[in-house]
Parts: structure tokens; C-alpha cells; sequence
């Protein structure tokens, strides 16, 4: 049987991490808001490049970017979005199972598969597991810069430009409400043509391009997926911060239940000591 | 076809959105101006106001770069960073500058020339955009 003093340390401790996961579940509720409004602020944006891009995609130009080429896939990166800190559930863990179940996939049919990282979580994974990594940013905070993620995507576009790439894909999780978090792969590289584009080749049309058509495309697309990656880290962040939430909430209310638990345990124990303490009185007392 | 629809966004945020009779922005290749039914064009943007005409009320935005994108009855502005003129502030454009030529002319070895290059162009646009705005107030 279990000593008085043993369980009451075990309840102690397990009031304190109590406090910290309450406390982490308070600070994940209050970014909450701050970075979906970061996710909602961003997406005019992708959504207007988007229709830019399908109605380039539409045109007919004289000129047809690398990006939108279809070659045979022989090598295929991932661009994965994880998060910078742990304690957030499975967040990061259902993300990266899905890619890896690909990559097994890739490698049965001879694909060469390379990553580039976002985060800490995901980089220390995909560093274990061992495998090529073209290149990494981390610790981008709550309020993460385009600017820190122009070199990762640069280093993945002129691998693809110079043929090492042929398919790009960003995996990230996507923010459908507080409790759910859906992750999800899309393909970057080829560019799809748009769902429009059979219907209007009888539109015979073509932009007047200022200065000209190779500059500018390869400026817009380049940041047409600049904007999906940052996208993809602010829905990201909105992401951990609500898996956070939940995960901390679970945790605390454990240790709530455990507490309960425990303090029964305690009390029997107390009460078991005193009944044998009495008990070896009066039998004393009988003896004399 | 007398006015057309006007988007402008930015990377982190929606900075307009409505219809105009006529718009004026400095792309890559010199001043344009876009009235309703232009055929489709797609331009650079360079530091600059993006003026939208309605009628008699004329709005002022401050772009520092981007693209445009005109099809007859749409018009596209993606802007880097895109700011309402009016909440421009004109202390913080001259500064702004300053610092840009500083770095400039103290160009040793550790700043970036063609970033303080740029960097001057943005705020120098700034200050013209302020400027013009407060000549016709």
C-alpha cells in the first residue's frame, strides 16, 4: 500500500502541470483570433493572383512558362508547412505521415523525393528520417515576413527551371474550423491549365505585355506561388494555434480527472493508516 | 461600357475594391492610364501612386511595386505593399528616404546596393505621392 506522503507529492505535481497547460491553453486562445485574422488578411490576395494566373493560363500566349510544362515525373519535392513548436495534438504527425506514406509510394516507382522545410517540427522530422533537403526556414513567428520565405521557394523554382524538379507539391494543414484541421497536399508545379481553358481556344486572345511576356510571367508566377507558401504558413500558425487550444484543454482536464483520482486514493490510505493505528491501540490496551 | 471593376490587394490585406471611370498607376514602362474597355495588358507596377477616378471623387493609393492586370471590364492591382495615400504620413516618408540615401552613400560593404537603391526609389515615390496629394487639397 502507498504511503501518505508519496501520493501527495504525485498530487502536487500534477496540479502544477496542471497550471501550465491551462496556461498554454489560454495563450493558444488568445492568438487564436490574431492569426486568423493574419489568415483571413491574406487571402484577397492569393484569390486575386489566382484568377490573374487563370486568365494567363486562358490566353493564348506566344510564350509557355516551365511551370506549366508536363514532363515525367522523376523527381518530386515536398515544400512541407509544420509548425515552429510542439504541444499542438497530431497537428504536425497526420501531416507528415501523409507525405511519407507518398514518398514511400515514390520510391517503389522510382521517384527521387526531396523536401524543402518550414519549421522546426517539420525539419528535426524529415532530418531523422533522413532524405534530401533542398532547403529550410524556421522560426518565423506569429506574424511571419514573405520575406523569409522568398529564399526557400527561390532555391525549389530554379532546382525546377533547371530540370533537377519535376513536380512540386506544398503540403500544410488547412484550417477548416477551431476543432478540425484537414492536412492536405496540392500540387504546385505543373500548373494546372484551368478548368476553362478547352472552352475559350475559340477566344483567340493574348495580353499586350509591358516590357515583355517572359519577364513578367516569370515575375507573377514566381510570386503567384510565393503566395500560396505564405498562405499556406499563416493558415498554418491559425492551424497550430487552434490544435493547441484543443490539445491543452484535453491535457488540463486530465489532470483534472487524475487529481480526483489520486485525492480518493489518498484519502483511503490516510483512513487505512488511522483504522490500523486504532486498531493496534486497543489491542495494546486488551494486553494490558 | 463607362466604368469598370477596380481591385486592389495587397499581400495582407484587401485595399479596394469597387468600380471606376478611369484609372491611372506608373508601370514598368512609364505612366498609364486605363479607361473602361482597355484591352488586356499585364504590367509591372514601380513605386508610385494608383490613382481611381469616379465620377468627380478621385482616391489615392501608394504602391511600392507589384503587377497590374487589365482585362476591358476588370483591372487587377497586385500591390507588395499597398497603402491608402491619405494615411500616408509625410515625416515617416522623408525619413524613410533619408535613411535610403544614407545607406547609400555609406554603401562600404555590408548594405546591399541595389536594396538601397530600391529602398530610395520606394521612398522617393512616398514623397511625391504626399505631395501631389497635398498640392490639390
Amino acid at each position: 500500500m502507498a504511503n501518505t506522503k508519496e501520493v501527495r507529492k504525485q498530487i502536487s505535481s500534477i496540479k502544477s502541470t496542471r497550471k501550465i497547460t491551462s496556461a498554454l491553453e489560454m495563450v493558444a486562445a488568445s492568438k487564436i483570433k490574431k492569426t486568423q485574422d493574419l489568415m483571413f488578411g491574406g487571402r484577397p490576395y492569393s484569390e486575386k493572383v489566382k484568377e490573374v494566373i487563370e486568365h494567363i493560363a486562358s490566353s493564348s500566349s506566344e510564350y509557355s512558362h516551365p511551370f506549366y510544362e508536363e514532363r515525367k515525373n522523376k523527381s518530386t519535392c515536398y515544400i512541407v508547412v509544420g509548425s515552429d513548436k510542439g504541444l499542438c495534438g497530431g497537428l504536425n504527425i497526420n501531416l507528415f505521415k501523409k507525405i511519407v506514406a507518398e514518398a514511400a509510394e515514390n520510391q517503389k516507382n522510382d521517384v527521387e523525393t526531396s523536401f524543402a522545410l518550414i519549421g522546426v517540427k517539420a525539419v528535426t522530422f524529415f532530418g531523422n528520417l533522413g532524405g534530401k533537403v533542398l532547403g529550410q526556414a524556421t522560426k518565423l513567428g506569429d506574424k511571419p515576413n514573405p520575406e523569409d520565405l522568398i529564399g526557400l521557394t527561390k532555391i525549389v523554382l530554379d532546382e525546377q527551371k533547371k530540370g533537377n524538379i519535376d513536380r512540386v507539391v506544398l503540403c500544410s494543414n488547412k484550417f477548416v474550423n477551431t476543432m478540425t484541421q484537414q492536412p492536405t497536399l496540392q500540387q504546385l508545379i505543373p500548373l494546372s491549365h484551368g478548368e476553362n481553358a478547352e472552352s475559350q481556344t475559340s477566344m483567340q486572345w493574348d495580353y499586350i505585355y509591358e516590357p515583355e511576356a517572359k519577364v513578367l510571367l516569370d515575375g507573377l508566377l514566381t510570386r503567384y506561388i510565393e503566395s500560396l507558401i505564405f498562405q499556406a504558413v499563416l493558415e498554418n500558425n491559425a492551424c497550430e494555434q487552434a490544435a493547441k487550444m484543443i490539445a491543452m484543454k484535453n491535457a488540463t482536464e486530465n489532470a483534472g480527472d487524475l487529481i480526483k483520482e489520486l485525492e480518493l486514493l489518498y484519502n483511503n490510505v490516510r483512513q487505512a493508516a488511522i483504522t490500523q493505528e486504532l486498531s493496534e491501540i486497543v489491542g495494546g490496551a486488551a494486553a494490558v | 461600357m463607362s466604368e469598370f471593376k477596380v481591385s486592389i490587394v495587397s499581400s495582407n490585406e484587401e485595399i479596394f475594391s469597387g468600380t471606376a471611370d478611369m484609372l491611372y498607376a506608373t508601370g514598368s514602362l512609364g505612366e498609364i492610364g486605363i479607361a473602361p474597355g482597355h484591352s488586356p495588358l499585364l504590367t509591372g507596377l514601380m513605386p508610385g501612386p494608383v490613382r481611381v477616378c469616379n465620377e468627380d471623387k478621385e482616391e489615392t493609393f501608394f504602391c511600392s511595386g507589384g503587377f497590374i492586370e487589365v482585362q476591358p471590364d476588370v483591372v487587377t492591382v497586385l500591390s507588395d505593399v499597398a497603402e491608402r495615400a491619405d494615411s500616408m504620413d509625410e515625416a515617416k516618408a522623408i525619413a524613410a528616404k533619408e535613411q535610403a540615401e544614407k545607406d547609400l552613400a555609406d554603401n562600404k560593404d555590408n548594405v546591399d546596393f541595389a536594396k538601397a537603391a530600391s529602398q530610395l526609389a520606394e521612398a522617393a515615390a512616398r514623397l511625391k505621392t504626399i505631395q501631389k496629394l497635398r498640392k490639390k487639397i
